[in-house]
């Protein structure tokens, strides 16, 4: 079963899921990130594949991309990282990049990788739902990568309908009208949101992402979500950490247990 | 089965094209797929359009026969002048069109990228003829090269926000209104500059510009006694002049057209903006198209000495018109199109923007019989590019 399915049906509530971009804050750091998340007990773990126009990310994710990139970090340098990391790693890992560099790689190349260092899903929000049904599903499915599609408050209830029947793994639930980033406090009107969602009913678990910094944000999105999602906080944190392990088992903790 | 030049319903030209945005952007540009072709439909619409298209920018734009550059070129060679356009451009045309499907759509903000300043002032004019608010971004380092133009926006009300992600120039001004955008999504229209973006953009740009190529068939007709010219030819950054200009010609295989790159210091130089000489299949900005990228899909950045050429990418509709070989696509040097528009300048009286300039050059690389009628469309004046021709010096 794949890792993705499996976690949910471990535990359903409270799933911290952290993101952090390939390649940073040095090219080599990618595996010491990933297993110190894994060891800190992070629930899921999200890379992000750099890329030089990351039309969906804020300020912090982008300088992340750029500092990745310019010092030579690329898809295919990821996957030669993430060699191995199964030995090690338990949770879930689920990439995050944009279409084009998954284009170059090449399709099947590219799931056939995620398959052999033992990815479980991708998270590209720049390729829609319609045309991962018309030209990518099935190669995907071949490999058992899971696609996770995002949600706003702007989606229509006919649409997340949609993407909830054709989804197998979980909902990304964009907590308002926005960019990665920190944003300050939930407002009342993403409750409003959160709980419409809740309502619902929806086959797939949720998990809440955009926004979403510390032990209180992160607690009120688990009372509406089966988990939530933090990249920019975690990405920032990085960059002023002095011993990155260290500074992962803090981090992780604090957003836990406050 | 013929090849087919108008967009399919799911947004493609042949295999370029599509809506790869993210579902935050889904339900704007779903809601003006949903529209567009509706509203322009709609001869109310179609009422204010021409009117405004008459009585402020001054269209019908002539197209004038240019005897002293035909006799240099031997060829009979027509300047369509969109360069009389009010704002100096093609892209006012755009502009006004966008800004009536807005107020339409009952969107009261108006954001939009730019890149030299000739599309954030068209977009910047037609906000003020309507009262609505603009913002335009501008990559910090095209604040620094353009600065005129960034104070034209200002006098015209426009708030211009500079770009200071990635590389800081075209491209990144294009993020940073997309990211807008995610950040607004009710109130909001984008105002994309080219037939670049996502399904409906391409089409939309492309069809509002289609008022250039609607009028030289008519002015064709009168004055050479025939609608279809041999050549077509103007310059492509994003492709939206050359997209009106070849619109009604690109089911008539009798008339070539002819697409100018920007190719800088030279297609091998590493700098140059000569996106088909260079590039390969990718998306960027919502759709698939011909891109200049790394290996990795890392977009590259381009370089041209006009600003308005200087897009790392090309319309689908043109990765199609060059993937379908019905379009030819020439690349031109800096020097070669500063030459070609000190030409036109000594040959004609008109000084030509060193965008549209890459389009004359290509007369000078082309053959031609004497009784062939080649129409040039002249994109655009000159007077924001002076301190260009100044630098260049060879005049
Ligand atoms: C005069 C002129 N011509 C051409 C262009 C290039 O744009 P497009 O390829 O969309 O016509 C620009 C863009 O700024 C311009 O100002």
């Amino acid at each position: 079963m794949n890792r993705i399915n499996q976690l949910f049906e471990e535990k359903d509530s409270n799933l911290l899921n952290v993101y952090f971009t390939a390649g940073y804050p040095n090219t080599a750091d990618t595996r010491t990130v990933l297993e110190s998340l894994d060891a800190s007990g992070a629930d899921l773990i999200e890379i992000g594949i750099p890329f030089s126009d990351p039309v969906a990310d804020g300020p912090v994710i982008q300088r992340s991309n750029e500092k990745a990139l310019a010092q030579g970090m690329s898809l295919k340098l990821l996957f030669e990282q993430l060699d191995g990391m199964r030995e090690k790693v338990k949770a879930p890992v689920i990439l995050m990049g944009y279409v084009n560099p998954v284009i170059q790689f090449g399709i099947e190349e590219f799931c056939k990788e995620c398959q052999r260092v033992g990815v479980d899903g991708i998270i590209v929000p720049d390729l829609p739902l319609q045309a991962y049904l018309d030209d990518y599903k099935a190669t995907f499915d071949d490999y058992g990568i899971r696609n996770v599609f995002l949600i706003s408050p702007q989606t229509s209830e006919e649409r997340i309908r949609l993407i909830d029947e054709k989804t197998d793994g979980f909902i990304y639930m964009v907590s308002d009208a926005g960019t990665t980033g920190a944003r300050k406090g939930i407002s009342e009107a993403q409750l409003t949101y959160f709980e419409r969602i809740q309502d619902m009913k929806l086959k797939n678990p949720r998990l809440i992402g955009f926004g979403i910094s510390d032990h209180d944000s992160f607690s009120t999105a688990c009372n509406y979500a089966n988990g939530a999602i933090i990249g920019s906080a975690f990405v920032n944190s990085l960059s002023e950490a002095e011993d990155i392990p260290t500074a992962i088992t803090n981090f992780v903790s604090r957003v836990k247990n406050g | 089965m013929a090849v087919s030049f108008e967009v399919s319903e799911k947004g493609y030209y042949g295999k370029f094209g599509g809506a790869y945005i993210p579902e935050m952007l889904y339900p704007n540009v779903e809601e003006l797929r949903q529209s567009y072709l509706q509203i322009m439909a709609d001869p109310d619409f179609q009422a204010d359009f021409e009117d405004l298209l008459k009585n402020y920018v001054g269209r019908p734009t002539p197209l004038y026969f240019a005897k002293r550059l035909s006799e240099s070129v031997g060829a009979k060679v027509y300047l369509k002048r969109e360069d009389l356009n009010h704002t100096g451009a093609h892209k006012v045309n755009n502009t006004i069109g966008q800004i009536l499907l807005a107020k339409r759509l009952g969107k009261h903000k108006i954001i939009a990228e730019t890149g030299a300043g000739q599309h954030g002032v068209a977009t910047a004019t037609v906000c003020a003829l309507m009262g609505m608010e603009c913002i335009v971004y501008m990559g910090e380092i095209d604040m620094e090269r353009q600065k005129p133009n960034v104070e034209r926006m200002r006098i015209l009300g426009a708030e211009v926000v500079p770009a200071t992600s990635g590389s800081k120039t075209l491209k990144d001004a294009t993020n940073e209104a997309m990211r807008h955008w995610i950040q607004h999504p009710t109130d909001t229209h984008y105002i994309i500059g080219s037939v670049v973006g996502p399904h409906p953009y391409p089409d939309m740009v492309a069809k509002f510009q289609s008022v250039i190529s609607e009028e030289i068939r008519k002015q064709l007709l009168e004055q050479e006694g025939r609608e279809n010219p041999d050549y077509v030819i103007a310059c492509v950054g994003g492709g939206s002049n050359a997209a009106g200009a070849f619109y009604h010609f690109m089911d008539e295989p009798e008339v070539q057209l002819v697409a100018t790159e920007a190719g800088g210091l030279g297609v091998d130089s590493g700098k140059t903006a000569a996106t088909t000489s260079i590039g390969t299949e990718g998306v960027l900005h919502g759709s698939k198209t011909i891109l200049m990228q790394t290996e990795d899909g890392q977009i590259v950045e381009p370089y041209s000495i006009s600003a308005g050429l200087d897009y790392p990418g090309i319309g689908p509709l043109h990765a199609h018109l060059f993937d379908s070989k019905r379009g030819t696509f020439l690349s031109i040097t800096d020097d070669e199109a500063m030459e070609a528009g000190v030409k036109l300048s000594k040959l004609e009286g008109i000084i030509p923007a060193v965008e549209s300039a890459h389009a004359f050059a290509a007369l000078e690389k082309m053959e031609f019989k004497a009784d062939d009628v080649v129409v040039v469309n002249l994109s655009g004046r000159g007077d924001k590019d002076l301190a260009t021709y100044i630098k260049y010096g060879k005049y």
